[in-house]
Formats: C-alpha cells, structure tokens, sequence
C-alpha cells in the first residue's frame, strides 16, 4: 500500500475523467438540440464551442501525466485519440476559435451526424477507461 | 398583428405552438392571377353561374389578374400563358380593384341568400387601411363596374352589406370557427372580404412583381414567435396517421373519388403491391367527380404511355460511332414520367428540377446507379405570371407544415392528405369555397391546388417583426488605388440613373461609407445644404459617429443624395492613402445597418490591408500551373463570422471586386457567401485602360440596382418522408437540417441541394418537394413564394437511367467538385468528376445492358454526360494548367455555386451559332419579330471556317468571331465596315443597318438577351483580338495544352468502363 506519482495519476484522471464525461454528454445534448432545431448554430452562447478546447487540454494533460508516471499501457490506450485531437485541432483552416464545428457547415446533414457519432463515441470512450482508471488506481494502490 | 421583434433565436416551444394553431375561419382576401405556367385545361376554372347562389353565397369573390413582370429582358411571350379565367368573368383590363372591408370585431356579416353578385363598386369608397398603390400602377386602375363580373346574376344591393372600420389599425377579427356548420345559405358567420387587384394589360406592368396589392392582413391570433424558424414553419414529421378516422370514407363517400394507390390510403391495401385494378384507375364519373388527378394510381399505365411515346428516349447510344450528339437545338429537360394530368400541374424545371425525373425506391438502387440526387433550385426567378393568393388562413399540413398544393389528395371534400408526410388534415371551411369559380365546396380547384407555383400573401403569423423597409448601404473603397481604377465615376452615375428604380417604397433608407484608411460617413440629414462628412480615424474600435442621419429615408433627402454622388468621384482625387481597411469598414456598416437589416453593397479595389481583417498576399504566380499549392480556402475567419452575424440581423453583403492584383477572393468572399450576398469581380478594371470592364460594370449595376429583391428571408425545403435533404450550395447560412437564412434574396440566385433516400420508397409511387421561401418584399409586404415539384419512383436501374437529367446532373456535380476542391484538393475534385462518369457508366453496362457490345454505350438520356463533365474540367474553376489567376477560378467557383443551372450550363457549355448566314428558315415569330434559330454547332474548331462569323453564347458574354475570309456582304451589311481590316480592335455593339441582314443578326441577338434578366456584353473579335483565346478555350471538343479532347476523353472513359 503506497501512494506513489501513478496512484495520484489515476486519482486525478478519474476526477477529471468524469468531467470529460459530462463534456460529452453535454456535447451530444447540444449536437441533439442543433438537429431538432432548438438553436441557431450561429449561437454566440453555443456549448459546442466552449467546450472544445477544455476537453483537450484535460485529455493532453492525462496523456502527459501518464508519460511521466510511466504508464504506458494507459498511454498507449489515449494516445491515438490525443492523435485525434491534434488532428482536429490542427486540420480546421484558420478557424482556431471554433475548432471543428464551424457554424456554415455544422447544419450539413453528413457533419451533423459525424459530430454526433464522434460524441458519442467520446462517450464510450471516456465512460470505459474511467472504469479503467478506477481498477488502475486500486491496483496501484494495493499492489506496492 | 406586428409582434414586437424578438430574439431571433430560441424559444423552440413556439414552434409546436404554432403547429396546433386552430385555423380559425376569419375573412378571406383572395387575390388571384392566372398561373404562370402554361397549361391546356382551362375548364376547371369555368365559372358555376348559379352554382355559387346554392353552394356558397355567403362567399363572394372576384378575380384579378395579377401579372407579374420582371424588370429584366425577359419577357417572355405573355400571350403563351392564357389566362386560366374565362373573359368573362375577368377582364384582365380592369383596375386596382377593391371590394369589401375588414370587419369589426363582432361584427358579421349576412348575405342576402339571394344575392349573388359580391362585387360591390360602392365599397371602395371605404375607409380601408391599405398600402400606398405603387407608382407603376397602371394609371387605368379604377375600381370597374360590377356587373361584368358574374354574367346572369343580379346584382347585390350594397346596403345588405355591413361594414364597420376600426379607426385604430388593428384589425384583428375574431369569428368563431364553424367547420361543423353546414353551409346554410346566410347563415354562416363568415365574414368574407375579397379583394382584387388587377393590374391591367400586363405588359403595361413594369414593377418589380409588386402590383399593388393591400395588404389589411389580419391575424387569427397574436402569436409571439421568435424565431423566423418557427414562423415559416419548422415542423416535424408526423410518424403516426390518424388511421382511426372513418377509414371507408376514401372509397363509401356518397360521391366517386378518384381511387388512390394503397400507399395513399388508411385502409389496409387489397393486395399486396403496385397499384389497383385497371378499372379503378378511371376517373370517376359521378356528379360532383374531383378533376383532381389520381395521384399515382395511372401511374403504371402512364410511364407505359410515355415510354412508348419517346422511343427515342429508349435508345442506346454508342458514344464512339455517334459522336455528333448535340442537339441543334437547346436541349429541354427532360419531362418526368408522369400521368399527364399531374405533370400538366408540376412545376416549371427553370424553377425547380431534380437531377433524377425517377426517383429510385431505395438508397440501394441509388447507390448503384452512381448518379447524384438533388435538387436545383432558382426560387426566386422573375416570373412572367404568377398567382399570388391573399387568404387569412394558409393551408398548409399540421403535421410537417407543407403548404397546400397540387399533388395533396382530397379524401372527400373535408379532409386532404398530405403528400409529404401522409397525415390527413382537415379542410378548413373558408377554404371550401373556390374564388376562382365561386363555387362553394371545390377545395380540389382553389388556385393553391391548381397551380405548383404559387405565392401567398403571409399574414402577421409570419412577421417576428414589422417588415423591414428596404435598406440600402453603400461602402466604397476610395484609396488611392480605388481612385486610380476610377470606378467611382460609373458606379455614382450608376447610382444617379437608378436611384428612382431602387426597388423599394416610400420607407427606402440609403446610405453611404466611404473608407481608405480611415471611415468616412456621411450625414445627409434633411435639411442641410450639402452632405456632411464625418472621419473615424480609429479603426481598433469602430462606432458610429452619429446615431441617426447616416441611413435616411430616400426620399425625404434625395437632393442630398443626388449632391452626394454628383461629388464623390471628385472628393478623393487627391488621395495619397493606398491603405484599405476594409474590415473595420464592414464592421461599421454592420453596426450601422443591425437595427435594421438590408443590403450593404461594398466596392473593394485591393487587398484589405489595414485593421481586423487584414490580409496578405497569397498567390504565387509561378505556382499557379500546379493544382496542389494554391489557396482555395480563406486565410482568416474574420469574414466568415460578420458575415454569420450579419446573416442573424438579417444583412446581406454583396461584394463588387476590382482588383488588378490579387485580393483574396477566397477570404473576401465569405462575407457574400454566409450573408447570402453575392460576388461580383472585374478583373484589372481601369476606366480607361479597360473600357470593356467599364461597360460590364455599367450593365451589372444597372440590373443589380433595380431588379426585384426579397429582405430578411428564409427557405426551407421539405420532400416526402423517407428522402432527406443532407447538403446544401449556394450562398446563404444553413441555420437548421433544412432552413436556409437568407438576408436578401435576388432572382439571380440558384440553388442546389443533395439527397438520400433514408427510408425505401417502395409504399409509394410519387414524391414532392417543395420549397417555401418566405420573404418580405421591398414594398413592405410578407410573401411566401411556394414551389411544388412532384416525381415518380421507379423500382429498376433502367428506369432511374432513363429519368437522368443530365444538365442538373452536371450543375450539381460542379457544385459538389467545388466543394471537393475546397475541402481536399482540385485534383481530387477534378478525379471525383471523371470518375462519377466512369462510375455510372460501368453501372449502366453492368447492370443494365444484357449483351455486352464494344464500344462506350449510354442510355439516350445521359449522351451529353461525358461531355458536360469534360467542359466542366474545363471550365475556368476546375482547369489546370493554364494561366488562370486565382481570384479569377475562385470567382468561377463562386459562380457555380450561386448560378441558377441555365446559366451555369451556359458557362460551362456554351452555344455556337454561325451568324453570317442567317435565314428566316424555322425562325420563330416573336410577336410582330421573326427571330432566326440558327442551329446550335458543337463546340470544336472544326466547325469555324474562316469564311464565316460565329457567335459564341457563354451566359454572360457573347462573342461574335469574324473569320478573315469573311463575306464581304456581312462586313458591310451586318458590322458596318468597309473590309476585314477596319473592324476596330474594341467593339462591342452592332450597329443597326437598314438591311435584312443586319435585322437578322440583331434580332437573334436581341432574342438571346431577352432570355436571361442581366445583359450579356457582345464583343466582335478578330483573329488577332485579345480575347481570341478566350474564344477558344471555350471549344471544350479540342484538345488544350493540358486537357484532353472530348474523343480522347471519351477514349479514356471507355477503358475504364470496360476494364
């Protein structure tokens, strides 16, 4: 039993993991409400763009721990979607501010139904490998 | 009732609010026009003398003629449309008339049963709130006699009719809703108010589609909506049907309906698939039979009819054997294959066309046959005639919003069912009764049903606010280098000569901002001797100097106006300023113009180089061969989100670009392309150095100032459940999956969208689309123009082959290509065209053709295909190779996407006719003109001789190639010079000669401008003019330095297809 920089690692990702959860949730409302024709995507309070960079950063800063922690089954689990991200961060031309979800073509059924997918799949994603952070954090914790 | 404007976004309850709205009978103004669209069956519209005294007298109505006439060239042989109401009962010369009032509140109002005619002259004389007639209302409009009306019957005494004014404006009437009461003759409580306004002899006409007609609307409730959204109509489809009700009534009705095809039908089908008994498929033949085509049901019968009517149609065609395949005449679109009765009422393919006239049932089927669906829309087109409807209640379905139109079916009298989204609705009473027939109880033959091209007057459930009064904005680039160029002096006599024309009414507000590094605005405030400039020179953070005064009411300050433009070419002449802040600019004309909503006409001459917005050069001529390296998408966001923020205050930015250097076009024009503006380039224009630009310019403007305009706007389209719209082109901001904001709309825009087919068709045999555009006109008044369009679904790859429309085929192909290039590359977007040729090709050969032949085999209907697909790689936005300069293929680009398909088919495709020898063989007498039709010559060098001239058609510039061994009779007779050596360098007009000849070449010229609403400028090249090689490079059949010609190309095609 010890509490080593990998069990605070864990504890952290899970605190934050959740947060990344709600991100998605909160994504996939949005995306929701933007289909049925609740909000103009030109919307200067839309969710969508808040968010984008916080669930980012969150999820570099988790990638960047782990590396420290070395920790590289979990890094290896998040590195392609740091991929991803850097991807889609990097792929948008010229619109830093709204990342991928550029209002003109957001309503195009195709991109709609994309970010939607990509949300949920987000979803899937951060819901398992919070399950998986809470055994490493046990595991880790108990093992030493 | 105006609702206070609101925020323009949320409150999404309001939207189903709506949709439960009671439709509750009021009074009913009917405005009617003959259709616009030429059909053969006018006895539908026979007038029932007596029938009415029985069936509805509490219902009075007359007929108008409205016609709408552009203002643009096209007038388009009025005579061919005949009025779809018996002389009789019209007389199409009669005034602005009208009858009837609007009604207190508690007021009602009995007819005498009696009494039959409803026209009652007296009644004008009321005190009715109505717009200001319009100038161009024809001066015979006089309220007409009444007896004219309804041959036979007496006419109605005016006492028996009881009208009271409210001396406030408001008008709302509030009648409760009797759609139980039987139609008692003087009994129902409602109220009727008709009113006609006809506009006299329609060439008279020469508004911009406004007649004058008054709008009393009066709302049926106060609803506050939000969101333009929701007023148009956001609806959701209705899943479940309301199969409870009285399911035998379609077929035990005491009368004979026309029996609908099970997919129609509540009742579980008899059998399990295509259709009813041959027996059934008959029209009914009981007392009151609805002329109501049987939607579908003749189906089968009529695509036997109509293959065998076109065995042409049927043909394949080996492309490599027959390679002259262009029609000497322009090629017609093809007609769905429909029952005649329905495609008689479907909507003209100039305004509405699929690129598939079958649809195919599933998205299986589409997949395999490779080809594109969509749509191409010009919704807002200048139509010679046009019937408009003015009614308190629009009829439209609850469940999806769909309007009312021709391809609903009437279960019986009462109910209607909607051919989108099946949910059967009820007919509401007022509708009941027919103004065009004033026979009560034919909802199947009201104007709304009769015709797939209609327009509504919207009453205040259509308003979030007061309808915007045109407004104008002005922003010129006065930099040194703007100066230079000297485009202001035109643009300000432009101005100057148009100023009366501005579409617009007595509220028209104009502006003007000039800029160069700094913002200059100009108070023209009422009173003052001459216009007051006022600098802003801190262009971080720009505000408005002055709150009023820089927009003013036209024509309250038009001397000022007229000073203003008279001195502004000559204020700046001494500017040594080259900066150009264009951006902080924008932003000021956006502040300026946010209350209020417009148009905001900005005239860039460089590369914005100063505060937000800034941008830097990005061409690099040496580069400009190479298809990879070259900068399609914008350099900075700055322009996209004003023009997103404009899009929401219901501003519309066109952009004028000359420019003799690189400017960013793709940058720049994002501020047109979200705010639904429109681009404009002139490319190195000089008022000197460049007189054909000048005259360009002058042509552009004179139709960009005064052709018709539609302010905050909306568009949504909707089809029949199970297809989905999932793309959309052309310049405007999708606001929701198929809700389109348009700040302006112009009847130069086009349109297109891409589909799916989400759910299999096989449950029924036609489909609908239609587009809804709602929009208030610059006389103030709110108008939804309604187009239907309605198409067969087929179940076999042949047939969906044989239904392709190959010119909207091309049109949306482009539209994706541009799309493509954008977002990957122009390679990639010029492989995606080939290989949607191969693609569908192979399918052809695979699964349709049985017997495997050599050669390039295609269905008759795509023969043009490859070579569309090859003019389109040719085309300026997609060529390589070539020296195009960047803005010039951007421009192209945005050309594509915001052209109507005629237009953009003759830019990628254009005519050659040869003019030198034009005779009166097969011409067409126009009215009292004989217009020669010289056949149209495939596009390839072979086809010129020097001994000829040619005229080349490319849209929006006509070319007239003189070859040097030119007869000398056209030398002289035709172009007015002595030899081949005295044609100057620069011409641009014909002179007009007293020969035959000359009247010829001018009438056929005359005659192609007279088709489209701008003004294509003739140039008469000579073998060594300039623009010779832009005369070739539009042979599209021959070979180019970088591209194939269409023989190789049909080559290459056909390795593909058969490897």
């Amino acid at each position: 039993m010890a509490f080593t920089f990998a069990a605070f690692c864990y504890m952290l990702a899970l605190v934050l993991c959740a947060a990344l959860i709600f991100f998605a949730i909160w994504h996939i409302i949005a995306f929701d409400e933007l289909r049925t024709d609740f909000k103009s995507p030109i919307d200067q309070g839309n969710p969508v763009h808040a968010l984008v960079l916080p669930e980012y950063s969150i999820h570099s800063l988790f990638c960047v721990m782990f590396l420290c922690a070395q920790q590289w089954l979990t890094l290896g689990l998040n590195v392609p979607l740091l991929f991803y991200h850097f991807w889609r961060y990097f792929h948008c031309p010229a619109d830093s501010s709204e990342l991928a979800y550029d209002p003109p073509v957001v309503m195009n059924a195709d991109t709609l139904s994309y970010c939607q997918k990509e949300a949920w799949c987000k979803l899937a994603f951060y819901l398992l490998s919070f399950f998986y952070y809470l055994y490493c954090m046990i595991y880790t914790l108990v093992s030493s | 009732m105006p609702v206070a404007p609101g925020n323009p976004h949320g409150n999404p309850e309001a939207a189903q609010r709506q949709g439960a709205l009671p439709s509750t009978p009021l009074r009913r103004e009917v405005t009617l026009a003959p259709a616009g669209f030429p059909r053969g069956d006018t006895r539908h519209f026979r007038p029932a003398v007596g029938a009415s005294d029985v069936a509805g007298p509490v219902h009075s109505a007359m007929m108008s003629s409205q016609v709408v006439v552009n203002q643009g060239y096209n007038s388009q042989l009025p005579g061919s449309y005949p009025p779809l109401t018996p002389a009789k009962t019209l007389n199409p010369g009669s005034g602005h008339y009208y009858s009837g009032g609007s009604q207190g509140p508690g007021q009602t109002l009995h007819r005498p049963p009696v009494a039959a005619n409803p026209a009652v002259p007296s009644l004008h004389s009321g005190p009715v709130p109505r717009m200001p007639a319009p100038a161009s209302q024809s001066p015979a409009a006089t309220p007409r006699p009444s007896g004219g009306f309804l041959p036979g019957a007496s006419p109605l005494p005016p006492v028996t009719w009881q009208h009271s004014y409210p001396s406030m404006g408001s008008q709302v009437n509030h009648y409760p809703p009797a759609p139980s009461q039987p139609p008692v003759p003087g009994s129902t409580n409602l109220s009727t108010n008709h009113q006609y306004v006809s506009s006299g002899d329609p060439l008279l006409q020469n508004s911009y589609g406004k007649s004058g007609i008054t709008s009393n609307t009066n709302s049926g409730s106060l609803m506050a909506h939000s969101n333009y959204d929701e007023i148009e109509g956001g609806g959701f489809l209705a899943t479940p049907q309301l199969a409870t009700k009285n399911p035998q009534i379609s077929r035990s009705v005491g009368y004979t309906y026309p029996s609908l095809p099970p997919g129609y039908q509540n009742v579980p089908p008899p059998s399990s698939a295509t259709g009813m008994p041959p027996s059934s498929l008959n029209y009914p033949s009981g007392p009151q039979a609805f002329p109501q085509a049987p939607l579908g049901a003749n189906h089968l019968t009529a695509s036997m009819g109509g293959l065998s009517l076109h065995p042409e149609g049927l043909r394949v065609v080996n492309l490599l054997q027959e390679r002259k395949m262009l029609p000497s005449t322009p090629l017609q679109p093809p007609v769905p294959n429909l029952h005649e009765d329905i495609q008689k009422l479907n909507c003209n393919p100039e305004l509405f066309r699929c690129t598939l006239t079958s649809i195919p049932q599933t998205q299986a089927l589409l997949n395999k046959a490779k080809l594109p669906l969509g749509l191409l829309l010009h919704p807002f087109k200048d139509l010679v005639q046009l019937p408009v409807v003015t009614s308190s209640t629009i009829v439209r379905c609850r469940s999806c919003r769909t309007y009312i139109n021709p391809f609903v079916s009437f279960l019986d009298q009462r109910r209607w069912k909607c051919n989108l989204c099946y949910r059967v609705n009820d007919v509401p009473e007022e509708f009941m009764y027919n103004p065009l027939t004033r026979v009560y109880g034919e909802p199947h033959r009201r104007p709304e049903v009769q015709n797939a091209t209609i327009e509504f007057m919207a009453p205040s459930e259509y308003m979030l606010r007061p309808p915007q009064p045109p407004v104008y904005l002005f922003v010129f680039d006065v930099s040194h280098n703007a100066v230079e160029t000297g485009y202001l002096n035109s643009v300000c006599q432009s101005l100057l000569d148009n100023l009366d024309l501005l579409p617009g009414n007595t509220r028209t507000k104009i502006g003007f901002v000039t800029f160069d590094s700094t913002i200059h605005f100009y108070s023209l405030q009422e009173g003052l001797s001459q216009p007051q400039m006022l600098v802003i020179s801190d262009i971080d953070d720009v505000f408005i100097p002055m709150p009023e005064n820089l927009l003013v009411n036209l024509n309250e300050s038009k001397e000022l106006v007229q000073g203003l433009l008279k001195t502004l070419p000559q204020m700046f002449t001494k500017s040594l300023e080259t900066q150009s802040a264009l951006g902080p600019a924008l932003q000021a004309a956006f502040k300026l113009m946010a209350p209020t909503g417009g148009r905001i006409s900005v005239f860039q001459t460089q590369l914005p180089t100063l505060g937000v917005g800034a941008l830097k050069p990005r061409e690099e001529p040496n580069q400009r061969s190479s298809a990879k390296e070259i900068h399609l998408t914008p350099s900075t966001d700055f322009y996209k989100k004003l023009a997103l923020d404009c899009s929401g205050q219901q501003v519309a930015v066109d952009l004028f670009l000359l420019s003799g250097q690189y400017s960013d076009l793709a940058s720049l024009g994002c501020i047109s392309r979200y705010s639904a503006g429109s681009v404009y380039y002139y490319p190195s224009y000089h008022h000197q150095q460049n007189p054909v630009q000048v005259q360009k310019l002058q042509k552009e403007l004179q139709r960009y100032l005064t052709r018709k305009i539609g302010f905050e706007a909306v568009m949504r389209i909707r089809c029949t459940k199970g297809l989905s719209i999932h793309t959309f082109h052309g310049n405007f901001f999708v606001r929701s999956t198929d809700l389109l904001s348009l700040p302006n709309v112009n009847p130069d825009a086009g349109y297109a969208v891409q589909m799916s087919v989400e759910e299999s068709l096989t449950d029924t045999q036609l489909v609908s689309f239609q587009s809804a555009l709602l929009y208030t006109s610059s006389k103030g008044e709110r108008r939804i123009r309604v187009h239907t369009l309605c198409l067969p679904v087929v179940s076999t790859l042949n047939e969906v082959f044989l239904g392709a429309d190959v010119q909207a085929i091309s049109g949306l192909l482009a539209n994706m290509a541009v799309d493509r290039s954008v977002t990957a590359s122009l390679s990639d977007a010029r492989d995606a065209l080939v290989n949607a040729v191969i693609d569908s090709l192979s399918a052809y050969r695979s699964s349709v053709l049985s017997n495997q032949q050599p050669g390039l085999m295609v269905p008759f209907s795509l023969r043009l295909f490859p070579l569309f697909v090859l003019a389109l790689l040719k085309q300026k936005s997609f060529q390589t190779g070539t020296n195009a300069r960047l803005d010039e293929r951007i421009f192209a680009m945005c050309q594509v996407k915001n052209q109507p398909l005629v237009y953009l088919m003759l830019t990628t495709h254009p005519s050659l006719y040869r003019v030198d020898n034009l005779s009166d063989e097969g011409a067409l007498s126009i009215s009292d003109r004989t217009v020669p039709q010289p056949p149209i010559l495939q596009l390839s060098v072979e086809n010129l001789s020097r001994d000829g001239a040619f005229l080349m058609d490319a849209g929006s510039i006509l070319m007239l190639w003189v070859g040097k061994n030119c007869a000398q009779n056209f030398l002289s007779q035709v172009l007015g010079v002595q030899n081949y050596a005295s044609i100057p360098p620069i011409m641009t007009d014909l002179p007009e000669l007293d020969t035959p000849e000359s009247a010829r070449t001018l009438a056929f010229i005359s005659w192609l401008r007279e088709q489209r609403p701008f003004f294509p400028v003739l140039y008469i090249l000579r073998d060594e003019s300039p623009m010779k090689a832009n005369f070739l490079q539009h042979m599209v059949e021959d070979r180019t330095e970088s591209a194939l010609s269409y023989y190789e190309f049909l080559l290459h095609i056909q390795q593909q297809v058969n490897k």
